[in-house]
C-alpha cells in the first residue's frame, strides 16, 4: 500500500509538469496583455509599455517560464498583477469559501443521491424509480445558474427565507454562514446528485442480480442488512469513481455558482483572474485545482480498499 | 409558512447577534454599496479604472474640486495667489488637516503627490510641461512656478475625473509612477480598512473622526464633505441581476450602475429609488487607426463620419430615450465649452450617398475594414453591430471581429495593419467628466505615435489649437478655441462622438443624500 502511494505521489510530478507548461504556455499564447488591462482606457501605448516593463512581461516568454517554476519550487506562486498580495495570500484568503461549498455540495449530494439511488435500483420500474431517473435527466439537462436563479427567486425573493447572495465566513458566524451555503450548495449539487444517483442505482441493480445476494436473502436477512451490507458496499466502487470523477464538475461548477451567488471563492477568483490576464494568479490557481483533483483521486483509489478486501495495493 | 419560517429563522439570527454583537450592532449606520466592476487595484495614480478613483475619493482628498457648475473651487486649499504675470501660483493649506495616521498634511506632501500624478495623467503632464518648479515655502504654503502662464491650472487640480489628483503622504507618493503602492493612507472623509477588507469580497471604509470637513455646503465634489454613516462596504457581486435580488430583498444599499435592461424591475419597487447622480453621463466614442489603411486616409475617415448617427447608437445601446441624448457637442452638452458647431451634417443624421461619394474621390479599394466588438462590456456591445450596418449603407466593405473587452485593449495597442494583428475601427466609451476640454479629453491628443491615444493621429494644427486652449486664461477666448478644436477635429475626421448616455444609480429608499457629480461619492448620504 505504502508503495503504491509513494508511485501515485511520484507520478503526480509529470503530471503538474504538464500542466505547469500547457497553463503557462496557453496564458503566453492567448490574445490579451495584463498590462494594457491595468494602465485603463486613458492610457497611451508609452504608459502600457512602460507597465509591461515593469512586471517583467518584455522578457523572453521562456525566461518568464524558468523563473515562475524556479520560485514555484521554492513555494513561492508570485504576486498578482492586480491585487498588491501575493497569490499565496489570495488564495488562502479565498479557500474557505469554495471548500465550505465543496464540503457541503458533497454531504448534500451523497446523502440524496446514495439512498435514493439505492430505492431506485431496489424498486426498479416503480414511480419511484421512474422520478428519480426523470430527475436525473433533468437534473443533469439543466444548467446550474438556471438552478441557481430559480432557487433565489423561490427562497430569497418570493419567499425571503434565505439572502440572495454573499458569504460570511464561519468562524464568525455560524448560522449566518449556513444560511448562505444552502442556496448556493443546493445549486451546485443538483447535477452532483442526478450523476451519482444513476450510478448508484445501476451499480446495485447490477449486485442485487448476484449469486451472493440471492444467498443472503436465503439466509433470511432483512432487506435493509442486504441493501447496506451487501448490494451498496459492493456497488462502493463504482460510485466512489464517480464520486472522484465529479470534483472535476465541482470544480467547474464553483465558478458559475459562486459568481452567481456572490461567494468570494477561488471559482470567482479564476473568472476574476482569466478576465483580467492575471498571469500569476491564473497559473496558481489551476496548478492548484489539478493537485486537488490527483489527490482526491488518490484517496479515491485508496478508499476502495475498505469497500472491497479483493483490492489490494 | 413563511412567517414560521421567517420566526425561526430570527430566532436564529438572534443566537447569532448575540455571538457577534459589534458588527450586527453597526450595521444600521453601514453603507452597503456595489459598484460597476471589482476594485482590485487601490492606487488611484496606477490605474484609471472608474472604481479604483472611486475608492480614492473615499480616503483621499484633493487641493481643489469642481463643483456643481464644474467649477473649480479650493478644497485641501484655503486660500492661493497667482502672482501679476500668472506665473507663480501660491497656495495655502487648511488648518487642521490630517492624515490617517496622525501626521499632519504637509507642502511637501502636496508637491510630491503633484509630481508622482503628473508622470502619468494626461492633463498633468500638459501641467508639468508648463511647471519650472515646485517650492514649499513653508509646512501649510507650496508654490508652483510656471515657465509661462497656463489657463488650466486650477481646472487641472480640480480634476474630477480619472487620474484625480490625489493628496498622499510624501513616503506614498514617492513610490514610482508605474509601480503600485501598498499603503492606503488618505486624509480624506473615510479610513481604508485594510486588514478588514478582502478583495473579491467586500473593501470597509470607517469614518474618519479626525476629518475637518469645509464649512461651505456640498456642490459636486467640492464642500463639505461630511461622512454621515460610520461605515462604508463596498461589496463585490459580479452578476447585476443579484445586485438587483439583493437592493430588492435590502442587503446592500446601493448599485451605482445598474444595467438599463433592469430598470423597469427597480421602478416597480416603491422600497427603491432611482437617482440621476451623474447628470453629465457618459459618451460614445468611434475610433479609426490613422496609422494604416483605409483610414489613414483624412476622406475616407469623413466617409465613415458621415455614414453614421448619434440616435442609432443610441437607441440599439440604451434604447430608453430618457436615459440618452443626441449632441454634436464633443465637450459635452451643457457644459462651458459645449457648441454643436460643425455638427450640423455630421453624426447626427447619416448621409449614405455623400459617404459613397467621398470614397470613390479617396479611391477606396473595397478592402473590408477590421472593426473590433467587445462582446464583454454590455454597454459597448452593439456598437459595432450599428457601425457595420451603417458604414456598409455608406459604401465601405466592414470585417466585424468579436473578442472580448481585455483583447480588445490589448490588439489597440497594435499599430500593424490589420492583417498582421492590428484593427481599423473600434468604440469605446468615457464619463463625460473626462471629456470636458480639448486637454483633459484624450481622443483629441493628435501628435501621432508619440503620445496620442489609439488610433495615433497626427495633426500638428490641432495640437496648436489645444496648446493656445492651454495657454489661455480668458474664459471666452478658451471657449472659443475649444470650439475650433471640435471644428478641427470633425474636418480631419479624427474620431467621432457618438451620442452621450445616462446610467440612474438605485438606491433603498431610507438611504438619502446621494450628491450630484460626475463621481459616485458617499459623503453626505444618510441612511435611516
Amino acid at each position: 500500500m505504502i508503495d503504491f502511494i509513494v508511485r501515485r505521489l511520484i507520478a503526480i510530478i509529470p503530471v503538474l509538469t504538464v500542466v505547469a507548461v500547457l497553463v503557462f504556455l496557453m496564458l503566453r499564447l492567448t490574445p490579451g496583455d495584463p498590462a494594457a488591462v491595468i494602465a485603463g482606457d486613458n492610457a497611451t501605448s508609452d504608459q502600457i509599455a512602460d507597465i509591461r516593463t515593469k512586471l517583467g512581461l518584455n522578457e523572453p516568454i521562456w525566461t518568464q517560464f524558468v523563473i515562475w517554476i524556479g520560485n514555484m519550487l521554492q513555494g513561492n506562486f508570485g504576486e498578482s498583477f492586480f491585487f498588491k498580495k501575493t497569490v499565496g495570500e489570495l488564495i488562502a484568503q479565498r479557500i474557505e469559501p469554495t471548500l465550505a461549498l465543496a464540503v457541503c455540495t458533497l454531504i448534500f449530494a451523497v446523502s440524496i443521491s446514495v439512498p435514493i439511488g439505492v430505492l431506485a435500483a431496489y424498486r426498479q420500474g416503480s414511480v419511484l424509480d421512474r422520478v428519480v431517473m426523470g430527475f436525473s435527466v433533468v437534473g443533469f439537462s439543466v444548467p446550474g445558474f438556471v438552478i441557481g436563479y430559480c432557487l433565489i427567486y423561490v427562497f430569497a425573493i418570493e419567499l425571503g427565507w434565505l439572502p440572495v447572495q454573499g458569504y460570511i465566513r464561519i468562524g464568525v458566524n455560524f448560522w449566518g454562514f449556513l444560511e448562505r451555503m444552502i442556496l448556493p450548495s443546493l445549486t451546485l449539487s443538483v447535477g452532483f446528485i442526478a450523476l451519482i444517483s444513476r450510478i448508484t442505482r445501476a451499480s446495485v441493480l447490477e449486485v442485487l442480480n448476484e449469486d451472493y445476494i440471492r444467498t443472503a436473502r436465503a439466509k433470511g436477512l432483512s432487506n435493509r442488512v442486504v441493501l447496506m451490507r451487501h448490494a451498496l458496499r459492493n456497488a462502493a466502487v463504482p460510485i466512489l469513481t464517480v464520486i472522484g470523477l465529479g470534483i472535476a464538475i465541482l470544480i467547474g461548477g464553483a465558478v458559475v455558482t459562486e459568481s452567481v451567488f456572490g461567494l468570494p471563492g477561488l471559482g470567482r477568483l479564476t473568472v476574476e483572474a482569466v478576465l483580467s490576464r492575471d498571469f500569476p494568479t491564473i497559473q496558481a490557481v489551476i496548478l492548484m485545482f489539478s493537485v486537488v483533483y490527483v489527490v482526491v483521486n488518490l484517496l479515491i483509489d485508496i478508499s476502495y480498499t475498505l469497500f472491497d478486501p479483493r483490492i489490494r495495493y | 409558512m413563511k412567517h414560521i419560517m421567517r420566526r425561526t429563522l430570527g430566532a436564529m439570527a438572534a443566537g447569532a447577534v448575540l455571538a457577534a454583537a459589534g458588527p450586527v450592532l453597526a450595521q444600521s449606520k453601514t453603507l452597503k454599496v456595489v459598484q460597476h466592476g471589482n476594485l482590485t487595484i487601490l492606487d488611484p495614480v496606477w490605474t484609471t479604472a472608474y472604481v479604483t478613483r472611486n475608492h480614492g475619493y473615499l480616503i483621499y482628498d484633493t487641493l481643489f474640486a469642481a463643483d456643481g457648475d464644474y467649477v473649480a473651487k479650493p478644497q485641501m486649499v484655503d486660500k492661493y495667489t497667482v502672482s501679476p504675470d500668472k506665473t507663480v501660483w501660491t497656495f495655502t493649506l487648511r488648518d487642521g488637516l490630517e492624515w490617517h495616521d496622525g501626521k499632519p498634511v504637509t507642502s511637501e506632501d502636496c508637491i510630491a503627490s503633484l509630481q508622482r500624478w503628473g508622470k502619468r495623467d494626461a492633463m498633468g503632464t500638459k501641467l508639468m510641461d508648463f511647471v519650472k518648479e515646485f517650492k514649499a515655502v513653508d509646512g501649510k504654503t507650496f508654490q508652483m512656478i510656471l515657465k509661462e502662464p497656463y489657463g488650466l491650472v486650477l481646472d487641472t487640480l480640480a480634476k474630477p475625473s480619472s487620474h484625480v489628483p490625489f493628496m498622499m503622504p510624501k513616503a506614498v507618493a514617492e513610490t514610482d509612477a508605474f509601480k503600485q503602492f501598498g499603503v492606503y493612507t488618505g486624509s480624506g472623509p473615510f479610513i481604508y480598512q485594510a486588514t478588514e477588507s478582502k478583495p473579491g469580497e467586500r473593501h470597509v471604509y470607517l469614518k474618519n473622526p479626525k476629518y475637518k470637513p469645509r464649512a461651505e455646503a456640498p456642490s459636486g465634489l467640492a464642500g463639505g464633505k461630511v461622512a454621515k454613516v460610520d461605515r462604508v462596504e463596498i461589496i463585490e457581486m459580479p452578476d447585476p441581476q443579484q445586485q438587483v435580488n439583493a437592493l430588492i430583498t435590502g442587503e446592500i444599499d446601493i448599485i451605482e450602475a445598474p444595467p438599463h435592461d433592469l430598470l423597469p424591475v427597480l421602478k416597480k419597487d416603491k422600497n427603491i429609488a432611482l437617482d440621476d447622480w451623474n447628470p453629465l453621463g457618459h459618451v460614445f466614442v468611434i475610433r479609426f487607426n490613422h496609422l494604416v489603411k483605409p483610414f489613414d486616409n483624412a476622406k475616407i475617415r469623413l466617409a465613415a463620419l458621415y455614414a453614421i448617427n448619434q440616435e442609432d447608437y443610441l437607441k440599439a445601446t440604451v434604447g430608453d430615450p430618457a436615459y440618452y441624448k443626441v449632441c454634436g457637442a464633443a465637450f459635452i452638452c451643457g457644459t462651458p465649452n459645449a457648441s454643436t458647431k460643425g455638427t450640423e451634417e455630421l453624426l447626427i443624421k447619416s448621409n449614405f450617398e455623400k459617404s459613397k461619394a467621398l470614397l470613390k474621390e479617396a479611391g477606396y479599394d473595397g478592402t473590408p475594414v477590421v472593426l473590433m466588438q467587445s462582446t464583454t462590456l454590455p454597454i459597448l456591445t452593439n456598437t459595432a453591430p450599428v457601425t457595420k450596418a451603417l458604414l456598409e449603407k455608406g459604401g465601405f466593405k466592414v470585417d466585424m471581429q468579436s473578442m472580448d473587452w481585455q483583447t480588445l485593449v490589448t490588439r489597440r495597442t497594435k499599430k500593424d495593419a490589420p492583417s498582421a494583428g492590428g484593427w481599423n475601427v473600434f468604440h469605446t466609451y468615457s464619463v463625460s467628466a473626462d471629456a470636458l476640454n480639448p486637454i483633459s479629453n484624450s481622443y483629441f491628443v493628435a501628435n501621432g505615435e508619440k503620445s496620442s491615444w489609439f488610433g495615433w493621429p497626427n495633426d500638428p494644427e490641432m495640437e496648436k489649437l489645444r496648446d493656445a486652449y492651454a495657454k489661455e486664461t480668458d474664459p471666452a477666448k478658451a471657449k472659443a478655441l475649444a470650439e475650433a478644436v471640435q471644428l478641427r477635429a470633425l474636418e480631419t475626421a479624427q474620431f467621432g462622438w457618438i451620442g452621450q448616455w445616462y446610467g440612474p444609480g438605485a438606491r433603498r429608499t431610507n438611504v438619502t443624500g446621494w450628491l450630484k457629480a460626475p463621481v459616485p461619492v458617499f459623503w453626505n448620504i444618510e441612511k435611516k
